[in-house]
């Protein structure tokens, strides 16, 4: 089938989206090449001096980057698992699954930043049911969001609330379209559970789950909602990722320019990193 | 060891489901409380705890002239702007994913694949690299701090979840489906419309569904592009919380924020159980 009118169903939609997004990047880059600040708010050019101070001279951009790797990679594994594990419990018939199915839905359905005003409350170290109730056996009160270290956690803690049910969905979505025989052949073997586990369903769920773990890690590298409203990056800089690193260069200290720098290389890397990532996953769990 | 494992099983769901549910019945706790029983110690339970009272929930449709903080306004506006640009995606991204799924593609290196990733990729992107450029923009033509520039940004953001969803469903529809009404006289519009896209529903829900999900949920474009003509929920009650943050009508505010979209969840769980979903995400 092949017919000049393919094109009427396709471009309308690339050409908006090109549309859209064309300028932006365009610009990024001219920007990034240029010294907008807020004493001089002009595109002047000043070559890749931007680059050089970014790779030479802003640790904090780096350090916010490898923050953020560890943040996106440590949440999506702890989502994986988990999602993983409800999906399986709930995939056959056990009591009130559709409930369960439902509960385990609910938070990815809820914003993010609103949803974190909400735990900013529930981990108040003074005023928060957190502290209270470990206070009553004993244990606490444990410094959430202004310890460096442990507001890490925390914000692992609230990512992994809110984005879990995505994994859960994709996976049990994955896993209730699975063909019926493998299993049955396991069954006829006389397979344990744990057997089945290991040489049927999980090899075939491989395809799905590095789906699933790579549309994750996508969505996860841009954390930036959590963290602006529980920690606003702090304590210090314990919290603050790549992306609010760039937002406060660029929309707070009005380095425009720098900013631009910081963005374009920031889009770089991630999809040369992802890229790398989806390669390896594949190379990983898909065996021939 | 099956008992064990039962067991094991059963508490795990059970611990789960408490974390989950814990931040909502505690915003609910919270919302009918006041300063009393917010600042002096930690309160649960109400009658028993503090004495409930509805001005949380009471502030919400005041105007602020009056000390409320008129949550209506950014209802609408969020509706709006999620719903427009919702239904562009799904309508362009429609078309694209149709096109990709059935005719092909070749202009130098790039092919089928290579176009629907260019699609997908557009996820990647990171909103502050984006949003640099999009407030200059369209502070340009004119459109900062309004629905529309809202809704044009948007249309970046969903028409990837639309085409991704829909180019896989599309794959699944059996092309002869598409043939047969060729042969039967249809121009190929008229295929698509008269056909295929009736036996496409599940897929245009589950997808309409993403994009209504991830375009509600956003709260960094809003944030950087709108300002005091245009307000959206989440900027709204965000700003809530770094004035001197009365966590009742805080709490009001996100619970009546988050509820619509909880009815997806029912949704969602019905076309996953009636086995819809599983073709439509895989």
């Amino acid at each position: 089938m092949n017919f000049k009118h393919k094109y009427v169903f396709l471009f309308p939609g690339l050409f908006v989206l090109i549309g859209i997004l064309i300028f932006p990047i365009i610009f990024t880059i001219r920007l990034s090449l240029s010294g907008w600040n807020s004493y001089t708010p002009e595109m002047n050019f000043i070559g890749i001096t931007n680059y050089i101070r970014l790779f030479t001279d802003d640790p904090r951009f780096w350090e916010s980057f490898f923050r953020l790797s560890f943040l996106s990679v440590s949440t999506v594994i702890l989502q994986y698992i988990i999602g993983f594990a409800l999906a399986l419990m709930v995939w056959r018939e056990i009591k009130f699954k559709r409930f369960f199915r439902v509960i385990f839905l609910i938070p990815m359905m809820t914003t993010p930043v609103i949803m974190t005003v909400i735990w900013r409350t529930f981990f108040h170290e003074s005023l928060g049911p957190v502290n209270d109730l470990l206070g009553h056996i004993g244990i606490g009160p444990i410094l959430w969001l202004s310890d460096p270290v442990i507001a890490k956690f925390t914000v692992i803690i609230v990512e992994v609330w809110q984005w879990t049910p995505f994994m859960f969905l994709l996976l049990l979505a994955g896993l209730l379209s699975l063909p019926k025989e493998p299993f049955l052949a396991a069954a006829i073997d006389g397979a344990s559970s744990f057997r089945k586990f290991v040489y049927v369903t999980f090899p075939l769920m491989a395809p799905i789950s590095i789906g699933a773990i790579i549309i994750r890690l996508i969505e996860a590298s841009k954390i930036m909602d959590t963290v602006f409203v529980l920690t606003s990056g702090g304590p210090g800089t314990a919290t603050e990722t790549s992306s609010f690193y760039i937002y406060i260069k660029g929309l707070r200290e009005f380095q425009m320019g720098y900013a631009a720098t910081l963005s374009f290389t920031y889009l770089v890397i991630m999809i040369i990193s992802l890229t790398i990532i989806a390669k390896v996953l594949t190379k990983l769990m898909i065996k021939e | 060891m099956e008992k064990l494992y039962k067991f094991l099983k059963y508490t795990f769901i059970i611990l789960w489901t408490v974390f989950i549910v814990a931040p909502f019945l505690w915003a609910v706790s919270t919302s009918f409380k006041d300063f009393q029983s917010v600042n002096s110690k930690v309160t649960y339970i109400p009658w028993l705890d503090f004495e409930p009272t509805l001005e949380g929930w009471r502030v919400l449709v005041k105007s602020p002239a009056r000390g409320g903080v008129d949550i209506v306004e950014p209802y609408f506006n969020s509706i709006f702007v999620t719903c427009t640009a919702s239904l562009i995606s799904i309508v362009l991204g429609t078309l694209a994913a149709y096109a990709l799924s059935r005719f092909t593609f070749k202009a130098g290196f790039v092919r089928n694949n290579d176009i629907t990733f260019f699609f997908i990729s557009q996820r990647i992107m990171p909103p502050i690299v984006l949003s640099i450029p999009f407030f200059i923009f369209l502070s340009t033509i004119g459109l900062l701090d309004s629905l529309l520039g809202l809704v044009v940004v948007y249309i970046v953001l969903l028409m990837p979840i639309a085409v991704w969803i829909m180019v896989d469903f599309f794959n699944r529809v059996p092309k002869e489906l598409d043939e047969t009404a060729l042969i039967d006289g249809c121009n190929p519009y008229q295929a698509f419309y008269k056909v295929v896209l009736p036996n496409s529903i599940p897929g245009l829900i589950v997808a309409g569904m993403f994009c209504i999900i991830f375009g509600w949920i956003d709260f960094f474009f809003a944030f950087i592009l709108t300002f005091t003509e245009v307000q959206l929920l989440p900027v709204k009650v965000v700003a809530l919380n770094s004035s001197i943050t009365p966590w009742w009508s805080l709490s009001a505010s996100a619970l009546i924020s988050v509820a619509p979209l909880i009815i997806v969840a029912f949704v969602v769980e019905r076309y996953l159980s009636k086995g819809n979903l599983s073709g439509a995400l895989k």
